[in-house]
């Protein structure tokens, strides 16, 4: 039975995976050139932002091309609707990615004055809920997605954390208000990530139930 | 607010000979509302359709047991059935104008059910034809023959002549598989205005058109009704694996 429509199916979700895998590794270049101060990092990392807009472009193809070809309905609808949806967030989070490595380059060669602990830890965390609600998506995995919403409120207290330290910082030495400004923008930017991974959860659990979790 | 039921369907089974085509069939078709039939060929969708105007009482050793209501009357107790099918059209696969002047072939309904009067007559293939939206095609010719026209153009004088004889309900057996994409859009968009007035109950092997013009779905598999439900619901949230199968083509 349309075999050709199920292979087409499949390729649409391995081609998630791997824009998953390149928002993975998009983010981890960003942490290492913060916590290394690493300029060249820094600059591989912004130009990932244009692999992934690549990516993002050829997955809104196929996704035309099989709504076309195939006028999809049931979960078939659901997935490919799911996947047009959360293209747009997963290249969000490839800007931010690059916007983070942009704010690097400027901190680069002066020592930080705060310690490289919460920021990385929200990387980590927003970063593994990328990945979760791709798998989650991939698996049709209703209880690995319902998770993700949960993982938010950690990447939420942490930039609390951060966001109180930085305050602290400036009250201490007005002289820190510079650095302090890019780190809460980065961090800020780190939140706006797992946001972003949250809204792919939601699209998940709609392609696996028809329902979007903010009806 | 709820729509009346202009149809019931109580615990329908028949046979044609030894082989039951429809197995236990429940169904409530709301008044002014477009309800669609879908399913693979050999599901019974059609038979049941045909059931609704007894369409099958013509069919040898066919035997039917269960009610089918009308407003609330068992079509298949002390009914006449010309009387029935004035109430219940139907417009088929293939445009089936009869070998006359388009006039006589809206005309021919009502001279039946006995009016008479040249002017009574010309309302009412006016009217007809107006409904079914090809009036301003044909206005000038209502005298030359209907099998001049194209195949979209039969298939509307079709309906038109199912409704000179002002039915409530509108059956159509798929009414556009004959046509171009042209025609079978002008005939999607007619019943939408049609549904205003007649209730409608159509048998389409067309997913999409389905989903494009019906207000409710019923699937049907093997005699039985898997799964009936409002047409979006039935098509994005399908509640029975057998209906999510067979309408993303994996049946089998």
């Amino acid at each position: 039975m349309r075999n050709r429509f199920e292979q087409e199916l499949e390729s649409l979700k391995n081609s998630l995976l791997e824009m998953g895998g390149l928002i993975e590794r998009a983010i981890e270049l960003a942490v290492l050139a913060l916590r290394n101060q690493d300029a060249a990092a820094a600059r591989r990392a912004v130009a990932f932002d244009q692999e992934i807009n690549e990516k993002e472009r050829a997955i809104e193809h196929l996704c035309l091309k099989l709504l076309l070809q195939q006028q999809p309905v049931a979960a078939d609808l659901r997935l490919i609707s799911a996947s047009l949806k959360m293209i747009t967030d997963m290249e969000r989070i490839g800007d931010q990615a690059a916007d983070i490595s942009e704010i690097t380059l400027r901190l680069t060669g002066r020592p930080y004055i705060k310690k490289m602990v919460h920021i990385p830890q929200m990387a980590a965390a927003s970063s593994k809920m990328v990945r979760q609600s791709i798998d989650a998506f991939v698996s049709g995995d209703l209880a690995l997605a319902g998770e993700i919403v949960r993982m938010d409120d950690e990447v939420d207290r942490l930039f609390c954390v951060v966001r109180d330290d930085l305050v602290r910082l400036i009250r201490e030495d007005a002289q820190n208000g510079e650095q302090a400004m890019d780190l809460l923008m980065v961090a800020k930017y780190f939140e706006r990530i797992g946001d972003h991974a949250v809204n792919l959860a939601e699209w998940v659990i709609f392609s696996i139930t028809g329902h979007h979790p903010k009806d | 607010m709820a729509a009346e039921e202009k149809i019931g369907i109580n615990d329908l089974n028949l046979w044609y000979g030894k082989f039951q085509a429809l197995k236990n069939v429940n169904l409530s078709i709301p008044e002014k509302e477009i309800m669609a039939f879908i399913g693979p060929s050999g599901c019974g969708k059609s038979t049941l359709l045909k059931t609704l105007n007894r369409m099958n009482d013509l069919v040898d050793g066919c035997k039917i047991t269960g009610e089918v209501l009308l407003d609330g009357e068992d079509i298949y107790y002390n009914m006449d059935t010309s009387l029935l099918r004035k109430r219940v059209g139907m417009v088929f696969q293939k445009p089936n104008p009869f070998p006359m002047s388009i006039f006589d072939n809206i005309a021919f309904g009502p001279r039946t059910h006995g009016i008479r009067n040249r002017a009574d007559l010309a309302t009412i293939v006016e009217d007809s034809l107006r409904r079914a939206a090809i009036w301003d095609e044909v206005k000038d010719r209502l005298r030359s023959s209907a099998l001049g026209l194209s195949g979209g153009q039969q298939q509307r004088l079709c309906i038109a002549r199912a409704l000179s004889v002002d039915p409530d309900v509108l059956l159509m057996d798929e009414p556009t598989s004959a046509l171009d994409p042209i025609s079978t859009s002008r005939i999607e968009d007619l019943t939408q205005e049609l549904k205003k007035r007649y209730t409608i109950v159509i048998v389409t092997h067309n997913m999409q058109q389905a989903t494009r013009i019906s207000d409710r779905t019923a699937f049907f598999l093997m005699g039985e009704i898997v799964e009936c439900g409002r047409t979006e619901t039935l098509f994005s949230t399908p509640q029975d694996k057998r209906t999510e199968d067979y309408i993303t083509g994996r049946f089998g």
